[in-house]
């Protein structure tokens, strides 16, 4: 058994964690828009642009105000350890939720989808989304990710083959369908996006494991070879397309390609792909005892 | 730079072209998804007189009250193509001289921006914390309990509110020339048979 989960301090945290991930975006993301800025032309639209959102990031950073109004949907994965109660962690990440509307770190955002009501505190039905785990530490680990609407609405998944496309049931057919998505969304999800590719499972888990590639560092190297380097071919293709920063043009389209693979039915081969906006808002939270550390 | 100082008349906006930077400077509207529904659904006398020769601001900001009333926190744009379906007939019917979005919008809103002298400037998407900072005054809020805070409509003060003409009154879109572009790119990648994986310094 484990002992009695401190309330208080664990719902401050998470407070923290929101804070963190709302207004101070990770060092790996940052340092991705500032290389590429150094790649776009001086003068250039796209060189402008991405000065102007480092502004932004700093100056967010400093006021502790959010980078992005739109603080998206919030997504957590919590990994606890055996006997910790689910609905006590689910609870608190709810208060921490309504906790962090009223201190404006997150915007009002879950909107009722039958009646257009919105509820005022972020908190609805799924709202926040909590998924967990159980590990053997004694520590309890909280991911969270928000997402923007914008990056959410260009998101997609494609069923192969896909005759349109030329693309079969292989990695061809995988990286045909990711042009394929990083086109069609042009600037809409506010490029430079990164790209989290799902290949397999259903709807859903193909999916979730799309979005589980965007909580990894970008300097993580994938561990499959074959996805290795299907990442680096998307991630140099994709910045061939001309999108540019916000969609004016420009070199840099995407940040980052990460490709995660589920096992699927035989009936099925869905390829998921999950955009995420520059404001790329994932943190960790590691809570042992009263002790809190972010990454 | 165009310093352009709110309201607008039919003259500045065709003095704009695409490319061009422009500072606003004045009183503008915030208004999106619910608020184009709204707009429609019967005059809106009570806005009318605020939107005629201003442009309205695709916007859901993170605000905050105190004593000295409502503030504005963090406010980029947001995408304006879902807006596409309505955002001709807003236009004409309240006389906007424009929106300011991000995405760019579609032939509909193009041919609109023509007839009636009016310009799509396009805000960097994200860039929340720093626009808020040239909104120097809310004046007032209308649909605040109906449509929550994102979605209700804020009549804010702006001051040297800094966007780029992407969708012009003589019927030129930036979006259009990107994206004839990148779709000739991507059409090349589809077709493109895999060459031989190639050692590279381009991390992913």
């Amino acid at each position: 058994m484990t002992a009695p989960l401190q309330e208080k301090s664990f719902q401050q945290a998470v407070l923290h964690l929101i804070r963190l991930a709302s207004t101070d975006l990770s060092a790996d993301v940052e340092e991705a828009i500032r290389q590429a800025a150094g790649n776009e032309p001086v003068d250039s639209t796209g060189r402008k642009v991405l000065d102007l959102i480092l502004e932004n990031i700093a100056l967010a950073r400093k006021q502790a105000t959010p980078i992005c109004q739109d603080t998206g949907a919030c997504s957590y994965q919590v990994t606890l350890p055996m006997g910790q109660s689910l609905r006590q962690v689910e609870r608190l990440i709810q208060e921490a939720t309504r906790e962090a509307v009223k201190k404006s770190f997150l915007r009002p955002n879950a909107v009722d989808a039958i009646t257009g009501t919105n509820s005022g505190d972020n908190v609805g039905t799924l709202s926040p989304y909590v998924t967990f785990h159980e590990w053997d530490r004694a520590a309890i680990q909280v991911k969270l990710m928000l997402k923007g609407g914008g990056s959410e609405n260009v998101s997609s998944q494609y069923s192969l083959p896909q005759a349109s496309l030329g693309a079969g049931r292989d990695l061809e057919g995988v990286h045909k369908c990711v042009v394929d998505a990083v086109n069609r969304a042009q600037g809409q999800g506010c490029a430079p996006g990164f790209i989290g590719v799902g290949i397999g499972g259903d709807r859903v888990t193909g999916m979730l494991m799309a979005k589980k590639q965007l909580f990894r560092p970008l300097a993580d190297v994938n561990e499959l070879p074959v996805l290795r380097d299907l990442e680096a071919r998307l991630f140099r293709d994709l910045n061939t397309l001309g999108i540019g920063p916000m969609g004016f043009g420009g070199k840099t389209t995407v940040l980052g390609v990460k490709i995660g693979g589920a096992h699927r039915t035989p009936a099925s081969f869905f390829v998921s792909i999950a955009y995420m906006c520059w404001a790329d808002r994932r943190r960790t939270l590691l809570f042992s005892g009263e002790e809190a550390t972010y990454a | 730079m165009h310093e352009l100082q709110l309201p607008l008349s039919d003259a500045d906006i065709r003095a704009l072209h695409v490319g061009e930077e422009v500072s606003l400077s004045g009183t503008i509207v915030t208004g999106r998804d619910a608020a184009h529904t709204w707009l429609l659904g019967a005059r809106r006398t009570e806005v009318a007189d605020l939107l005629r020769g201003s442009l309205l601001y695709h916007c859901g900001p993170v605000v905050s009250k105190s004593a000295a009333g409502w503030s504005f926190v963090a406010a980029g744009p947001t995408t304006s193509i879902r807006e596409e379906p309505y955002e001709a007939e807003v236009i004409k019917n309240y006389g906007l001289r424009g929106v300011i979005g991000k995405g760019g919008m579609g032939p509909k809103t193009l041919a609109a921006l023509q007839a009636h002298g009016a310009a799509y400037f396009h805000a960097i998407g994200g860039l929340a914390t720093l626009i808020a900072q040239s909104v120097h005054r809310v004046r007032q809020v209308f649909m605040l309990e109906e449509f929550g805070v994102p979605e209700a409509l804020w009549v804010i003060d702006v001051q040297d509110f800094r966007a780029l003409v992407t969708m012009d009154a003589h019927g030129h879109s930036w979006h259009d020339t990107i994206r004839e572009s990148s779709e000739g790119m991507a059409q090349q990648l589809l077709q493109t048979p895999r060459k031989k994986p190639q050692e590279n310094s381009v991390r992913p």
